[in-house]
């Protein structure tokens, strides 16, 4: 299913409005282009997951459109445009009545490969996750602790191979030392999948670190879009209020 | 006979009625299962409809059994040519059961789906199920764990209530508890209420372990498993369905009865009278509650049943009441021909009314014939009376009017306890039942109703006329009864049964012998 365009995914003129009239998207334009990582970064309540559930049409813009691989949202079959997009959510939400193993089978079952072709592919994203499958994939997600969820929320998102994912917070509950351990290693996984991410964090460090662009929400509009360095020389006080959280923390090691 | 006495010498009935019993619990779980929970699941989909239909549920479980038994009875609901609603049995016993076990387990199919945490069923979505896949693989495993609390708890209910379904002869142990309640044998009671409840207990320890498994370690609705066993309940509810609901390809005379010992007794007079004259094949649909047996009649559920005179006049028909007894007959007679297209045959000869009772030796003492004749001694004497005789329209205040009396005292006891007290001397005076069986018994003497204030209560057999069409020898068969049967012979048969616990059937068949070598001479 490919086609010309360079574009994976575009917003325009995008918004959400509440029917009692809060809007929370605003007028949101921007392109991602194929095997991009955009960044979604802003403080909490910003809009960063409602931006997500306009891609894979979990809503629908009230306002403009979400262009998906050239198509309107709103004109996509959302079960098919769902099995496009691996989807990574904030909560996790792993099925607790599932293995780990069957948790991640989930989007190949329902598009009906063969069985043996699911468990292989299964170990291997395991593996790919950084869980050893011989320890994990018969295992209940309660079994597990909320950093190993998070990665097997990665794998199962993964599965079917879809070109565009989106992560939020994937890795919000690891320790620093692993968070940054798995980050390098996500870095080098994009670089060897080339899929199309749209990427949510607050942690300006994690949005540097990954991305080839970054879009600053702040009360549901975009503040700035640009690639890391526009970040760095923006005079905008949200922007110059999260650099200083880089800033300060390595200010604080530094001082005696 | 002690309880455990009475077990084990009726075990092979008592296994019976427990497998009546358990036979109307699941079958009417079973359907209000495959209602309530593809019920519960759409109000989930549609949470606009949950307010009238929960309401609707909840509005089921209060309506009394009796009424809502007696509701259901002159429906006529068919399904591919099979009535699945109306008429006496266990069809209209599993309707009302089932309507009774709805509201718990769409209550529960709803609030357990509802409960699933929403970040799951995001997953779901967001991973690219449909609708479908997100409730079976999903919503329906997790909520599992509370559906089957809902069921628990609609099958304990059942267990308790199903006791209610001998009223329209629908079986399982309630038998017991209503022969025990009307022969006022605690040890028949128990031997109805203890089997059940031990099946309350064992349901629901047995239901409590399922749903302790699903609750825990949730696994996944194997879909081949799911298939193969709601294929098998589907399979196990329409066989059960044709054997219930097919029954009586050849058409018998259906003959009832009300739910006291004395109707049983005069059910099984008409039936044996209509086996021995006409040869026709009987069935007996006895221990009707309330006014069941006149609707079951009207409903063409069962052919004929003795009715007493007064109680068609007022309880049936709503006309005041009318003392003279002849006047009674005719207008019954024609008001059911108008209504009911029901025919009165001739009276059997007795009179169940209020009787006035004193002790025998006082009658002989003071000369008492009639109630006349205690005017003078009342200011000194003290009354019994039942809750019944004191509180209905031709009962105690009319009572006390005609006659001018007035009493040095006035008890309100259970009527059973009424002739105890009488014997016993504690009360001088009480008003029984004409053809109690104690009567006699304990020598009392009933007092002429002299002025008429009572109501005729003549026990005269009613039947459908196109029954009479059909079978014309029933009507004949039966009216060779026609003032067979003395106040004096009914308390007599009412207490071999009563007091000297012999089988309403024996009491029966012994009475109609008797009369038949007292004609034959
Ligand atoms: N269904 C909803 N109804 C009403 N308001 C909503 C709804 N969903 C989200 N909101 C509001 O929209 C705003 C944006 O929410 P959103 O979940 O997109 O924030 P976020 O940037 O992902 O925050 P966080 O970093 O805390 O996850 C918030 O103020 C939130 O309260
Ligand atoms: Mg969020």
């Amino acid at each position: 299913m490919m086609n010309g365009s360079s574009i994976a995914i575009a917003f325009e003129g995008a918004g959400l409005r509440l029917p009692d009239g809060r809007a929370l998207l605003t007028e949101l334009d921007l392109s991602i282009a194929r095997g991009e990582t955009l960044v979604l970064l802003g403080r909490s309540g910003s809009g960063k997951t409602t931006t997500l559930k306009l891609i894979n049409r979990l809503l629908d813009p009230t306002e403009g459109r979400v262009l998906v691989e050239d198509k309107a949202t709103t004109e996509w079959d959302p079960i098919r445009l769902r099995r496009r997009i691996g989807y990574v959510i904030q909560e996790v939400g792993l099925f607790p009545h599932f293995t780990i193993e069957e948790n991640v089978a989930v989007v190949p079952r329902l598009e009906g490969w063969d069985p043996d072709r699911i468990q292989k592919r299964v170990r291997e994203l395991l593996d790919l996750v950084g869980l050893d499958p011989a320890r994990f994939a018969g295992r209940y997600p309660r079994e597990l602790s909320g950093g190993q969820r998070q990665r097997v929320g990665v794998a199962r998102a993964l599965a079917a191979d879809p070109p565009i994912m989106l992560l939020d917070e994937p890795f919000g509950a690891l320790d620093p030392i692993t968070r940054r351990e798995i980050q390098e290693e996500f870095r080098s996984l994009q670089r060897r999948l080339g899929k199309t991410m749209v990427f949510v964090t607050h942690d300006v460090g994690e949005a540097f670190l990954l991305a080839s662009r970054i879009a600053l929400l702040k009360d549901g509009r975009v503040v700035l879009l640009g690639r890391p360095a526009d970040f760095l020389a923006s005079r905008d006080p949200e922007v110059v209020a999260f650099v200083s959280c880089l800033r300060g923390a390595a200010e604080v090691a530094a001082a005696p | 006979m002690n309880l455990w006495q009475f077990l084990s010498a009726h075990r092979a009935e008592v296994a019976q009625l427990t497998l009546e019993h358990l036979f109307l619990v699941a079958v009417s779980t079973g359907i209000a299962v495959l209602i309530g929970v593809p019920l519960g699941i759409a109000l989930t989909r549609r949470p606009a409809l949950s307010r009238p239909i929960l309401g609707f549920a909840n509005i089921m479980q209060t309506v009394p059994s009796l009424a809502l038994f007696g509701f259901l009875i002159p429906l006529n609901i068919y399904l591919f040519h099979v009535r699945i609603i109306g008429g006496i049995g266990a069809r209209t016993a599993i309707a009302a059961l089932a309507l009774y076990s709805l509201l718990p387990i769409i209550r529960n199919t709803f609030t357990g789906i509802n409960g699933v945490d929403p970040a799951i069923r995001e997953a779901g979505r967001g991973l690219g199920m449909t609708d479908r896949q997100l409730l079976l693989q999903v919503e329906v495993p997790l909520a599992l764990g509370v559906i089957v609390a809902g069921i628990r708890v609609a099958t304990v209910i059942a267990v308790g209530t199903a006791t209610i379904a001998a009223a329209i002869d629908a079986g399982g142990l309630g038998r017991y508890i209503f022969r025990g309640l009307r022969m006022n044998d605690n040890t028949l009671i128990l031997a109805g209420a203890v089997p059940a409840a031990l099946l309350a207990l064992a349901a629901d320890f047995l239901l409590g372990a399922v749903e302790h498994s699903f609750g825990r370690g949730a696994r996944r609705l194997n879909r081949r498993h799911a298939y193969v066993v709601l294929s098998a309940v589907v399979a196990a509810a329409a066989v059960i369905a044709v054997f219930t609901f097919h029954s009586g390809a050849a058409r018998r005379i259906a003959v009832g009865s009300k739910d006291f010992t004395e109707q049983v007794i005069l059910g099984e007079i008409v039936a044996q009278t209509i086996e021995a004259r006409t040869g026709l094949p009987v069935e007996r649909r006895f221990d009707l509650g309330g006014n069941l047996a006149h609707d079951a009649l009207v409903a063409g559920e069962i052919d004929t049943y003795v009715e007493y005179t007064g109680t068609a006049l007022t309880a049936i028909l709503k006309l005041p009441p009318l003392s003279d007894a002849h006047e009674v007959f005719r207008r019954v007679k024609s008001e059911y021909a108008a209504r009911f297209h029901v025919a009165w045959l001739e009276p059997f000869g007795f009179n169940n009314t209020f009787a006035i009772l004193v002790r025998g030796d006082d009658a002989k003492k003071l000369g008492l014939k009639t109630i006349s004749d205690v005017a003078k001694y009342a200011p000194k004497w003290r009354a019994g009376f039942g809750q019944d005789f004191v509180s209905r329209p031709d009962g105690y205040e009319g009572f006390v009017r005609a006659y001018g009396l007035k009493f040095a005292a006035v008890r309100e006891m259970d009527l059973s306890l009424t002739y105890r007290a009488l014997a016993d001397g504690q009360v001088d005076v009480i008003a029984g039942n004409s053809t109690d069986g104690l009567i006699a018994r304990l020598g009392l003497v009933q007092l002429e109703d002299d002025r008429r204030y009572f109501p005729p209560y003549d026990a005269v057999p009613v039947i459908r006329e196109d029954t009479l069409r059909r079978a014309p020898e029933v009507g004949t068969a039966l009216n060779a009864l026609a003032g067979a049967i003395s106040v004096d012979e009914m308390r007599r048969m009412n207490f071999a049964v009563d007091g000297d616990k012999r089988a309403p059937r024996d009491v029966a068949e012994e009475f109609l012998r008797r009369k038949k070598t007292a004609a034959g001479g």
